[in-house]
Order: C-alpha cells, then structure tokens, then sequence
C-alpha cells in the first residue's frame, strides 16, 4: 500500500482549492440593474441600498454571477468564517478578507480549547451535504484530527455542538437536550446555510429556530455545504491562542 | 378505461385520467400487480380537496416500459378497505396518506405516523410519543438508538427488541427531518428557488433528485432538452453514483474495522468529488443541474482532466478492491450478514441497488431509460444472495460499470452551447411523473397543475420511502453488534424520506 503515497494537505491554512470554487463573492462598482439582481436570488441574500449579499443566505449557487458578469464575482477565497453575523454581509466595492474579531472571543475558549477541541455534530433537517463535508474533514485529505479537533458520539465527552440544517420542529427538543448534556463551558458552531439562516428553508411552517434565540453563537460558517477547507480554518481561527487579547 | 397509459416524462391533462369508484380502483390496482414482479407502484399519492381527497395511483410496467395511471375520488371521513391487506408494498402509502389527510383504513395492519408533518390530518400526535410495537417479556429487552447518532449522520430512531445480542425485531422511526419541503414547491414561485429545493431533498442525492425535477419541468413547459443537457445530467449521475459508492465502500470498511480499507476507499473519492468542483464549482455538484440551459458546459478539457483522474483511481481502486473481497475477516462479517431475500423485497416493494442485491430487477435506467441511457446500452448489475456481501458485489461493480460509461460518453462531448434558453409556462390543468435512477434506486416525482399552469400538488418519492424496512427486515435474527455494517450497506436516506 506504499503505492498510495501520501495524501494528506500539507497546510490546510494555505492549501489552494480546485477549479472554479464559489467563495467569497465580490461586488464591484459598475452599475446595473439592482432590482433585477436582488431579485433573482433565491433566498433574498441579495439586498439593495446599500447594495450587499449576506453569505448566512447565499446558497452560492452563482448565478447572480452569471446574469451580471460585471457586477458579482465568486473569489476562490473559502476562509469565510465568522464569529459575529453582520460579518457575513459583504457590501459593494469591497473586497478583505472575512475575519473574526478576536476581542468577541471568549476567553476560555482559547485556555480551554486551543490544543484539543471535541466537537458533537447535530444535525436539524439538514440534507447530508453539510455532514457529508464534515465526516470528510476528518479523512486522510484534511486530517482535522492533527489540530485536535474531533467529533465525537458523547454531549458529555463534547466541548461544544456544531449544528446543521435550518432546525426542524421535529429535531427542536432533540437538538436541546443534547446542547443541555454538554459541560459547560461549550461553543456553538453553526455550518452551512441551512443552519445560519434557514437557507431556502427560512419561513417554512416546518421549523423552529426558537433554539438559536436563547444562546450565542459562537462561530458561522457559511457554505452550501461548507467546504473542508472553510470549516477547519474557521474552527482553528476561533480556538488559537491569541496574545494581544 | 381503467387506467391511462403514460411514459416516463410525459405530460397528459388530468381529464385523461379516469377516475374510478374505490372498489374498482382498488381491484385495479391489485390486479395490475399481481403475480408480476415488472409491475411495481412507484406513487401513490393523495390531492386534497375541502372534503374529498382524490388518490392517484402509478404501476410501473417495467416490461412495456410504461405507467399505468388511475384514480379515484373518496371523502376524507371515509373508513376504506385497505389496498395493504391484499398487497404488502403499499403499507407505507396508506399510512401517508391517513397521516395527511385522515382517511382510514378498516383494515390495514397498523396506521403509525410516517413523518409527523407540519400538516399532518390530526395535530395531537407527537414525535416523542410515537407508538412503538412492543413485546412484554422477562427474557428480552429493547434497545433505543438516536434520534441523534453516534456518528456524523442524519436523525432517526431505531429501537431494537433483542434476545441476548439477537435481535428480534427492529422498528426504525422517522420524521426527524421533515422541512415542509412538497409544500415550500408551491409557495415558492420561482423556478431556480424549486430548483434549490430539488438539490436539498437529499444532499448525498443532488444530481438524481435535481434531474428528476427539471426532466419533470421541462415537459411541463413542453421543452426539449438537447444533447447537451442529456449528457451533462447523465454524466452527472454516473459521477455521482461512483463518488458515493467509493464512499460507501470506505463507510463500510469502518464498520467492519478494516482502517486501510477505509482511509483508501476514503480518499479515493476525494479527486471525483474535486472533480464536480472544478466542473461546477460545488463538490456536491450543486448548482450544476437547470432547467432549460447548461451553465457549466462540459469541454474538451474537462474530459482530458477526467479520464487522467479515471486512471489514476482506477488503478488504486482495483488494488484496495482486490484486498478487501479477500481479506478473511472482512469476508466474515459481509457474508450472510443483513439479508434480504427475494420474497421479501417482492413484499415490501423494494427498489434501486436494495432489489437488485436478491436478484429482483429493478432499474429505471434499463426499464424507463431517461436521459441518455436508452444509448447506453446498459444492463443492471443482479446479485443473488442479498446479504451485506452482495451489497458490497454490486457497489464494487457499480462503480466499474460508472467508469466504462465515462469512458463511453466523453467520447462525444456535445458541442459547448451556453446560455439562457427561455422556457414557456407550464401545462394547464396537467399531471406529469419523472423517474430517474439516482445510486440508491428509483426517484419518481409527480407534479399536477391548475387552470393557470401554476403547480398545484408535488410529490416526491425517494427510494429510500420503500428501502427503510428492507433494513428493519435485514437484521432480524442477526447479532445487534451487526446493525452498524448492515446500514451502512444500505445507506438510506432520513432526509429524502421526512422531506
């Protein structure tokens, strides 16, 4: 089996993805049709005045992109994690980087979390696409497990919950008695979409976010579904170990 | 007339299809599937009125390569003879249909809660008081497993009642999932917010779900797809099918402990998923499949890019294959474990890879050939024996197969046409069913439409709807110890079936 030579990312910080991969989007300053635009998408991520997509909505389908060349660019930027919401919203004209803001950060999390991070997945209607990612952070590509971080069957053995999808009714009371079998203290990570926003589900009769009401949320990952790359960046981004703060 | 002859993607208006007394169309029914293994049900569904609930009801020939539609209007406080008492696979329908809409069955075995909806018929039912069978002994006892799993998967509740490590019985409960989403199809107006919905019935299932849908729109607006679409959905789906088998293979090395197994197969599939990425931009292939146009055109470059891949995994593929079909003590925990005979999969109505492990042949690519599979020759993979093994046989020679069609198809690329093709709005007043073979089996979805043309009822139908008691079946008198390996060589969908 030495012939399968090595197949790990060297640095999972700095990797490069394939092709034509759909991040971080980019709105430049021409002028076009906005109302046109914004409503061509199909889970109003898109707003105007001022012009901006939330990527807690964008089911990055790309074809805003594709009807208005000039104005929308998908970059291949996939670090767009963030810890505070607003965070996702990327207005006209700008184009940085997504970062947390460290002083958001609880302390404990770095004390506490920085060298080995349990994590206990929970998904909530979420159609398998945002698992599917997950389980592949862990395989021998992305190795998540070389930071510590893991997933792992037990709330009890957990230091926090990652949830994914838009929260159905029927997972409401399973999804908190879990959160509630965790010790304290714990994060919340909410991947993909579905979870941020309810995605093309939000408004459904069929759901119940009430959950996301009564805590904060510790870090958004954005994506449909989230990329390897975003997941484990975002996760090491919130966990490292900070001096300035 | 009894029953309107249809074929897979065509559009009649619902005047054409006959609308019987229940006696008659229950005695129709029954006897179209009688003694006939081609003839299976692929929907059955309700169509609410104030009052009255207008069942349909779909019998794929899979011999003459048509469906047989008919249907009959009953009234909602009607008590029924059940169609289940005289044919086993329509058992989950008419729980479906008495959860949606009330109606009741005299007698039918036990009208249990399929997914407790957002509008289920009566509100008072519970997902936490589900009505569980039980068995009342000392010597036995019942394990619960989930909603939430051990693993990074989907929830769903089994509970087990075993005798020591055996287990007795098995009910799996689902539900868990539900989002409502045959009836956002309807809120939701606009086509490329219905085409997202498509690609989030089932995540693992984006390019059969997805095609399914706009097979089904575009003989709606009465459009043609070209070569070109055909060949990028067909393409799709066969790349599909290969990245989840390879996955699968890896999923079910880890149940049996074979860690290389299970770190090869693991990675192998990286480079096909990479390769719907740098195709589409998504390594689900989300965003790839519309109705009525291509955005991402399948060049001269993408196929060099994936025969070079093809053969690269090809190679390593047949290494770790070899091993894993002779290593003995992965053999021991394949062989004779979760079986599934032919009578039961004849009884239960089961569809996709889950029929053709015990030799009952149902592939909608052979039998309602979609796409460009009528071109592909193609011929469905039979095992014999049902067990685990054959699951892992027809995985390993699904993918095989996968590959030669690649091979076959990227030797006529079509011609890049980009761009947008307008469609026109759709049929008034009409029923239309699409089929499409995704990995797991048979996807049907069903639409009908009003004097406007505006969608008015849509069904979906995963495989996974029939395939989930197949499983509770295949672990009966097996060690619980076994459960895990088993469900993974079915790997059945909680999202496709709760929708």
């Amino acid at each position: 089996m030495l012939s399968q030579g090595k197949q790990f990312i060297p640095d999972v910080t700095k990797a490069k993805v394939p092709g034509i991969f759909r991040g971080r989007p980019v709105i430049s300053g021409v002028s076009v049709n906005v109302q046109e635009l914004s409503e061509l998408c199909p889970t109003n991520a898109i707003s105007i005045n001022p012009l901006c997509i939330d990527l807690g909505k964008c089911t990055f389908c790309g074809e805003c992109a594709f009807a208005f060349p000039d104005k929308i660019k998908f970059t291949t930027d996939y670090k767009i994690a963030a810890n505070q919401r607003q965070k996702l919203v990327i207005s006209e004209s700008i184009d940085e980087p997504v970062v947390l803001k460290p002083e958001l950060i609880r302390k404990e999390i770095s004390r506490y979390f920085s060298g080995s991070l349990k994590l206990r997945q929970v998904c909530a209607g979420g159609d398998n696409s945002c698992e599917l990612e997950l389980n592949a952070c862990g395989n021998v590509n992305f190795d998540m497990g070389r930071y510590g971080i893991e997933f792992v069957a037990s709330p009890r053995h957990a230091d926090g919950i990652v949830i994914t999808g838009p929260i159905t009714e029927n997972m409401a009371e399973p999804l908190q008695i879990c959160y509630d079998a965790i010790p304290d203290p714990k994060i919340i990570i909410l991947a993909g979409t579905d979870a941020i926003s309810g995605g093309i589900f939000a408004g459904s009769p069929a759901i119940n976010r009430s959950f996301l009401n009564k805590y904060t949320v510790d870090l958004f990952i954005p994506g449909n579904p989230i990329h390897p790359l975003t997941f484990i960046n975002g996760v090491l981004d919130l966990i490292k170990k900070r001096k300035d703060v | 007339m009894k029953y309107v002859v249809v074929k897979n993607n065509e559009v009649i208006p619902i005047s054409e299809i006959p609308v019987l007394e229940y006696g008659r169309f229950m005695e129709t029914i029954i006897f179209t599937l009688m003694n006939k293994a081609h003839n299976h049900c692929v929907a059955y569904f309700g169509f609410p009125s104030e009052n009255e609930v207008r069942l349909f009801c779909c019998i794929a020939d899979d011999e003459q390569h048509v469906i047989y539609v008919s249907s009959s209007v009953v009234e909602k406080a009607q008590t029924l003879s059940s169609f289940t008492a005289k044919n086993f696979s329509f058992e989950k329908f008419e729980r479906e249909i008495h959860e949606n809409y009330g109606i009741k069955y005299k007698d039918h075995p036990w009208l249990k809660p399929v997914r407790y909806p957002f509008n289920s018929a009566d509100k008072t039912q519970t997902i936490a008081n589900y009505p569980f069978f039980n068995i009342d002994s000392e010597e036995l006892h019942e394990v619960g497993v989930g909603p939430i799993h051990a693993g990074v998967i989907e929830p769903g509740h089994f509970r087990f009642i075993c005798n020591g490590e055996q287990i007795l019985h098995l009910e799996i409960q689902l539900g868990y999932q539900h989002r409502g989403i045959e009836h956002l199809f309807l809120e939701r107006k606009k086509l490329l917010q219905r085409i997202t919905l498509a690609e989030s019935i089932a995540g693992d299932c984006v390019c059969g779900h997805t095609t399914a849908f706009v097979n089904l729109w575009e003989g709606l607006c009465n459009y043609t797809a070209g070569y070109d679409l055909k060949f990028a959905r067909t393409m799709a789906l066969e790349l599909e099918r290969l990245a989840i088998h390879t996955g699968d293979l890896s999923a079910m090395c880890t149940d049996v402990g074979y860690q290389l197994g299970s770190a090869v197969f693991g990675r192998l599939r990286t480079p096909i998923i990479n390769f719907f990425q740098i195709w589409c931009g998504n390594r689900l292939a989300k965003g790839l499949i519309r109705a009525g146009k291509n955005n991402y055109p399948f060049t001269e470059d993408l196929a060099k890019q994936l025969i070079d891949l093809i053969d690269n995994y090809e190679v390593d593929f047949n290494e770790i294959t070899k091993k894993l079909f002779t290593l003995p003590t992965v053999l021991a925990r394949f062989e004779k474990t979760g079986v599934v005979n032919l009578e039961q999969a004849k009884m239960i109505g089961v569809v996709g890879m889950s029929a053709r492990m015990c030799g009952l042949n149902r592939d909608i690519r052979s039998s309602h050939a979609h796409d460009l599979y009528g071109e592909l020759d193609y011929q469905p993979i039979i095992k014999r024996h049902g067990d685990v093994y054959s699951r892992a046989q027809i995985r390993r020679e699904a993918i095989r197969q996968s590959i030669s069609f690649i091979r076959k198809l990227v030797k006529k690329i079509p011609s890049a046409i980009k761009g947008e093709n307008y469609l026109s709005l759709p049929s008034a007043d009409s029923f239309t069913i699409s089929l499409v073979e995704g990995w797991r089996g048979e996807i049907c979805h069903c639409a009908l439409t009003g004097e406007n043309g505006e969608l008015v009822l849509y069904k979906i139908k995963d495989p996974s709807f029939h395939n989930w008691l197949a499983l509770a079946m295949a672990v009966r008198n097996n060690e619980i110890s076994d459960f895990p390996i088993a469900n993974k060589s079915f790997d059945l969908s909680y999202c496709g079936h709760d929708l």
